[in-house]
């Protein structure tokens, strides 16, 4: 008896796994191409760049914060390294670039982390104020980099290693990092207390201005690595290429089961999100459905991905 | 500061002080209005103003639902899409089933979303940002599964009229927006709803405990939203002629600014029809103003995250300012 309560109560905190797995067998039985190695390195290729935004964010979101601001930091930071690497070569581009989304990031972090500003209003504000800088900084025009065929910049968004595509290793790797940084070291823990009890966290010592201006650094600096994958893909920028970013990062990382309110959730479960959302996608696809269902569907299994969670969570399914 | 206040003179405009500082809105409108009359010869002429009116209006009457969900301490994401799905079925219905249905269509869909947004939101206990960014975008997909990608047009052009109807210099759209902005701040503060609401969005338990019926009036608040969002659909329709399926794009972003630039916390229990007008009329002029300068587009949208920033601070300061006392 004790090991089916025990089985019964790991489905239940595992249930969005249990649900995704089951969805994935079902698309898989009902098409052939969807579970070929090709297919899924596809599919994790291209959630590689909303994914590595994501991991950065969701240690915003486990302090219980937002940030909105990614989508117009990955434009302004594709556009800012693609332009730089035509003038001063792909290296210094990187670092400009990787320098450039540190002090941003930092400024969202000073602003909702020591000036203890409303974040979805600070980010919000950001998300405008860095279209215009783009612009600014662009003139309104694409850039783009010529000799995409020869700099080893396209590296990183157009090469494999092993067989696997270089953007896919990225992204695994980063997410790897950050999980220990979240789950095995003190800053880590200190994410996790100030989203839990901000003010429990600030009596033990624990500074909650700190801990969250390091997540919103973070964030945008994972923003920069999502921008040079962006970037050597593309091998050019518009000055749209990031818009609405920011809500399908969300998107993933509320479906991986990190709550809203902050103090839980995890880099694998952002992971696992933003790959579910790539692969209801896909098996949508696959299966032969007009391209904008899949917006339809991820409507429905958000609600009802945070609606069980949540259920399971206070026992009952109303509130 | 005067460190004693005797006189009823100081109080008098230290009270006034006080007022102009909790309604800062009306500080950086006349701020706007003044800077750009004397800038450009063009903003302050009859002309201008009505098209400054009629330019606020669409995202003033988002706002108008907007404020009565963020009163309750929730938020709407969905708008933008609710007014894309409404454009599209006024004017794509029109064929099949006449002018006046179809427009009765359009409204019915952005009530139906809305009270969906509130039944899930009230029943389900989840956040009501993650339910309206699910909404968002599965509104968006039903937009784009209906119009087939491309903007749908008006068969018959009479249709447009309707837009050009204007009492003196105030077109049709602004009268809607300014009357449902009085209707609605009447409701707020003359009604039980109203009453009820500011006190969910101030302390929900508390309200709980008092007998009120949370979740009925969260989802009043979500339907009205949504309703209004197809009511600027509906006007956005009549002064197009077509139905853009991106119609609306980020527009619940502009919303969000203009009601929290009015001074309507996003925490809720504090807000009003007045301040999200204020907000509204702000922006509009700030956007049309920098447009008559001639100044290029990335100007406009720097200033305008540059002036929400200021506009928190400024209340970050007030908060303090009252607590020191």
């Amino acid at each position: 008896m004790e090991s089916i309560s025990g089985v019964i109560s790991q489905l239940k905190k595992h249930g969005l796994l249990v649900a995704f797995t089951v969805f994935l067998a079902a698309v898989a039985l009902s098409t052939d191409a969807f579970l070929s190695v090709g297919n899924i390195l596809d599919v994790l290729r291209q959630v590689s760049i909303t994914g590595m935004i994501a991991i950065g964010t969701t240690f915003v979101v486990i302090t219980g914060r937002l940030d909105l601001s990614v989508g117009s930091m990955l434009t302004l930071l594709t556009v800012v390294l693609v332009d730089q690497h035509d003038h001063v070569g792909p290296l210094l581009a990187i670092i400009i670039m990787l320098t450039t989304a540190v002090a941003l990031g930092a400024f969202n972090g000073l602003l909702v982390g020591y000036l203890k500003l409303n974040a979805l209003i600070v980010t919000l504000a950001m998300l405008s104020f860095l279209q215009g800088l783009t612009l600014l900084y662009s003139g309104g025009s694409n850039v783009n980099i010529p000799n995409a065929q020869t700099t080893w910049f396209r590296f990183f968004g157009r090469s494999d290693l092993f067989g696997i595509p270089v953007p896919v290793i990225l992204f695994l790797g980063v997410a790897a990092l950050a999980a220990f940084l979240l789950g095995r070291t003190v800053y880590g823990r200190q994410v996790y207390a100030v989203g839990g009890n901000e003010t429990a966290s600030n009596f033990s010592g624990v500074s909650s201005s700190r801990t969250v201006f390091w997540a919103y650094v973070l964030s945008a600096l994972a923003t920069g690595f999502a921008a040079m994958i962006l970037g050597s893909r593309v091998m050019g920028a518009q000055n749209t290429i990031g818009q609405g970013y920011e809500l399908t990062v969300l998107a993933g990382i509320i479906l991986g089961g990190t709550s809203m309110l902050g103090g839980s959730g995890s880099v694998w479960r952002t992971v696992i999100g933003i790959s579910m959302l790539g692969f209801i996608q896909n098996g949508l696809l696959l299966m032969g459905f007009e391209y904008y269902v899949q917006w339809l569907v991820t409507w429905a299994v958000i609600i009802v991905a945070v609606w069980v969670d949540l259920a399971g969570k206070r026992g009952r399914v109303l509130a | 500061m005067t460190t004693v206040k005797t006189t009823g003179q100081s109080r008098v405009t230290d009270s006034a002080i006080t007022w102009l500082f909790r309604n800062h809105i009306w500080l950086f409108l006349c701020l706007a209005v003044m800077i750009f009359s004397i800038t450009s010869p063009y903003f302050l002429t009859v002309n201008n103003i009505s098209n400054v009116l009629t330019q606020g209006a669409f995202i003033g009457i988002l706002a108008v639902g907007m404020t009565m969900v963020m009163i309750d301490g929730e938020i709407d994401l969905s708008v933008g899409a609710t007014l894309a799905l409404s454009t599209a079925l006024a004017i794509g219905l029109q064929e099949q089933i006449g002018v006046w249905p179809a427009v009765l269509a359009g409204l019915l869909s952005g009530a139906a979303l809305g009270f969906l947004n509130g039944t899930i939101t009230a029943y389900s206990g989840i956040h009501s940002f993650i339910v309206t960014l699910g909404a968002l975008i599965g509104i968006r997909g039903l937009v784009f599964i209906y119009t087939g990608e491309d903007a749908l047009m008006v068969q018959d052009f009479s249709y447009t009229e309707y837009a050009e109807i204007y009492l003196g210099p105030v077109s049709i759209t602004a009268l809607t927006f300014f009357a449902l902005a009085l209707f609605f701040q009447w409701v707020l503060s003359s009604t039980r709803h109203g009453r009820e609401t500011f006190a969910i969005g101030d302390n929900i338990e508390a309200a709980h405990d008092a007998g009120i019926n949370i979740k009925r009036h969260k989802i009043i608040n979500f339907t009205i939203c949504g309703t209004m969002a197809a009511v600027a659909g509906i006007l956005l329709s009549m002064r197009l002629g077509t139905a853009e399926p991106n119609a609306g794009k980020v527009w619940e972003l502009w919303t969000i600014i203009a009601v929290v630039l009015g001074g309507t916390r996003l925490t809720g229990g504090f807000g009003s029809m007045w301040k999200t007008i204020g907000g509204v009329m702000t922006l509009a002029v700030l956007r049309n103003g920098l447009r008559l300068l001639n100044t290029p587009n990335y100007v406009e949208l720097m200033v305008m995250g540059t002036v929400l920033i200021l506009a928190l601070l400024l209340d970050r300061f007030l908060a303090n300012r009252t607590e020191a006392r």
